[in-house]
């Protein structure tokens, strides 16, 4: 089953998606999906902060762990709401996910 | 200058398999990688990860890949120049192109591959006011030359690996040495966690965390920096601050060598050889860009067996080849070794 999420980029544009919650997604691998300006450089390790976003919408999302927290604690322009996106797994409880992209 | 068949730009799984397979058709190469050791990201970034989309590997951590690739083309004898970045390159009259580094080392060769992954690996610089006005004078992203830093009043910040490594080197040669960190914890190797604890605890290095650095102050060389501890800021003197953020790609000076870029990738004829549009200039593994482009390291493979082979022909115009398969040939390196199949033992039973 597919889920609608939104995608803010560094433009300020919102793009409304679909993203499928039956194929080990994560949120980097979505933007990726669609092409969206996210490197990913690390695969999705949580090592890089290439795909720090902003979580804008009050979605209960799973805890960060320890590598999350760590590489955060590194990134630059780091705010409350700050996840990466390698670490949100597409679960069907974020329909209406809205995020949006940290600058790079 | 050094002279080779094929100079790889790039010393990632792929530049190094593709020695492999140019050494399979006689084929010398010379790598040229702005990192310090062969490997590229493996090597960099995730060397402890476990890769599990090798073929034939159900499971082999990306040091390990590193290791293996580097055994498989010892054969072969590349060439490196390490932990320079290639800068410049111009084609010759008599069609052979020399790259050029940053650092001036020169390689001739009648075909380039580029295998340069995400890019030249750049230090990730924290977003102060007048970062740039001090760089060089008082603020370093890399340490090249520990000695430098003998008696100074030196302050780290960073919570990873190299930030640990340094503070442990500098520490038996700085005068003072300071570690910041936006948290308590670290991430790096237990061993050098270890050994910054004792060495706080034998006030050889001073550290403070939770905290960051909010702003920088001097003259014509960095004098000292703002640390800011819970929302209190103090001033902190410093003859040097190195920030040890990690490392980030960027495409660097490949993307202005008149190549075709797409996406921030080079685009190459995947129909055929992976060449560019400058003929004798081969893109491979995650640099290139064509439809239908996955950036996985065995596509890599693919994409330098198949440019060898392309490169066979332009060097060897007119000649014929074929393909050699490794259990039939075997495997002859510059080196003067040989591996090949035991043959079998016939032997009659009576």
């Amino acid at each position: 089953m597919d889920i609608k999420i939104t995608i803010v980029d560094r433009e300020g544009q919102a793009h409304k998606l679909e993203a499928p919650t039956d194929m080990a997604m994560n949120l980097m691998e979505v933007c990726k999906a669609y092409e969206l300006p996210v490197e990913g450089t690390c695969g999705g390790m949580a090592m890089c902060a290439s795909c720090q976003c902003y979580v804008l919408s009050d979605h209960q999302l799973q805890e960060r762990t320890p590598d999350e927290e760590a590489m955060l604690s590194e990134a630059f322009h780091v705010q409350e709401n700050s996840r990466l996106g390698c670490q949100i797994p597409m679960e069907e409880k974020l329909e209406g996910l809205k995020v949006e992209l940290a600058p790079e | 200058m050094i002279k080779t068949d094929i100079i790889i730009i790039g010393a990632g799984p792929t530049g190094l398999f593709a020695v492999f397979e140019a050494g399979l058709l006689k084929l010398k190469c010379h790598l040229i990688d702005s990192l310090a050791q062969p490997g590229g990201q493996c090597a960099e970034i995730y060397p402890k990860k476990p890769i599990y989309d090798i073929p034939s590997r159900p499971e082999i951590l990306a040091g390990d890949l590193v290791d293996q690739l580097m055994t498989q083309i010892q054969p072969f004898q590349p060439g490196f120049t390490l932990g320079e970045t290639a800068q410049d390159i111009q084609k010759q009259a008599d069609g052979s192109f020399i790259v050029t580094t940053d650092k001036g080392t020169q390689h001739k060769a009648p075909v380039v591959a580029i295998a340069g992954g995400l890019g030249t690996f750049e230090p990730r610089k924290p977003n102060l006011e007048g970062l740039q006005k001090w760089e060089d004078k008082g603020i370093d992203y890399i340490i090249r030359d520990p000695e430098k830093y003998r008696n100074q009043k030196v302050l780290i910040a960073g919570g990873g690996d190299s930030a640990l490594d340094w503070t442990i080197v500098l520490a038996e040669l700085a005068q003072e040495v300071t570690l910041i960190h936006r948290r308590n914890e670290f991430r790096g190797a237990l061993d050098s966690v270890e050994k910054v604890q004792a060495l706080k605890d034998q006030n050889k290095i001073q550290l403070i965390t939770p905290a960051e650095v909010t702003a920088l102050k001097g003259n014509t060389q960095l004098e000292a920096v703002t640390v800011d501890i819970l929302g209190v800021e103090a001033n902190h003197p410093v003859d040097h601050f190195i920030p040890l953020f990690g490392l980030t790609p960027k495409l660097g000076p490949i993307a202005h060598w008149g190549l075709e870029i797409e996406k921030n990738a080079i685009k190459v004829d995947n129909s055929l050889d992976y060449q560019t549009n400058i003929p004798g200039i081969y893109a491979i593994g995650d640099v290139n860009t064509y439809p239908g482009k996955l950036k996985l390291i065995l596509c890599g493979f693919h994409e330098a067996t198949l440019m060898c082979q392309s490169a066979y022909q332009l060097i060897n115009p007119g000649k014929r080849n074929t393909l050699k398969y490794t259990t039939v040939s075997g495997i002859t390196g510059f080196d003067g070794s040989r591996k090949e199949a035991q043959k079998s033992t016939i032997k009659t039973i009576e």
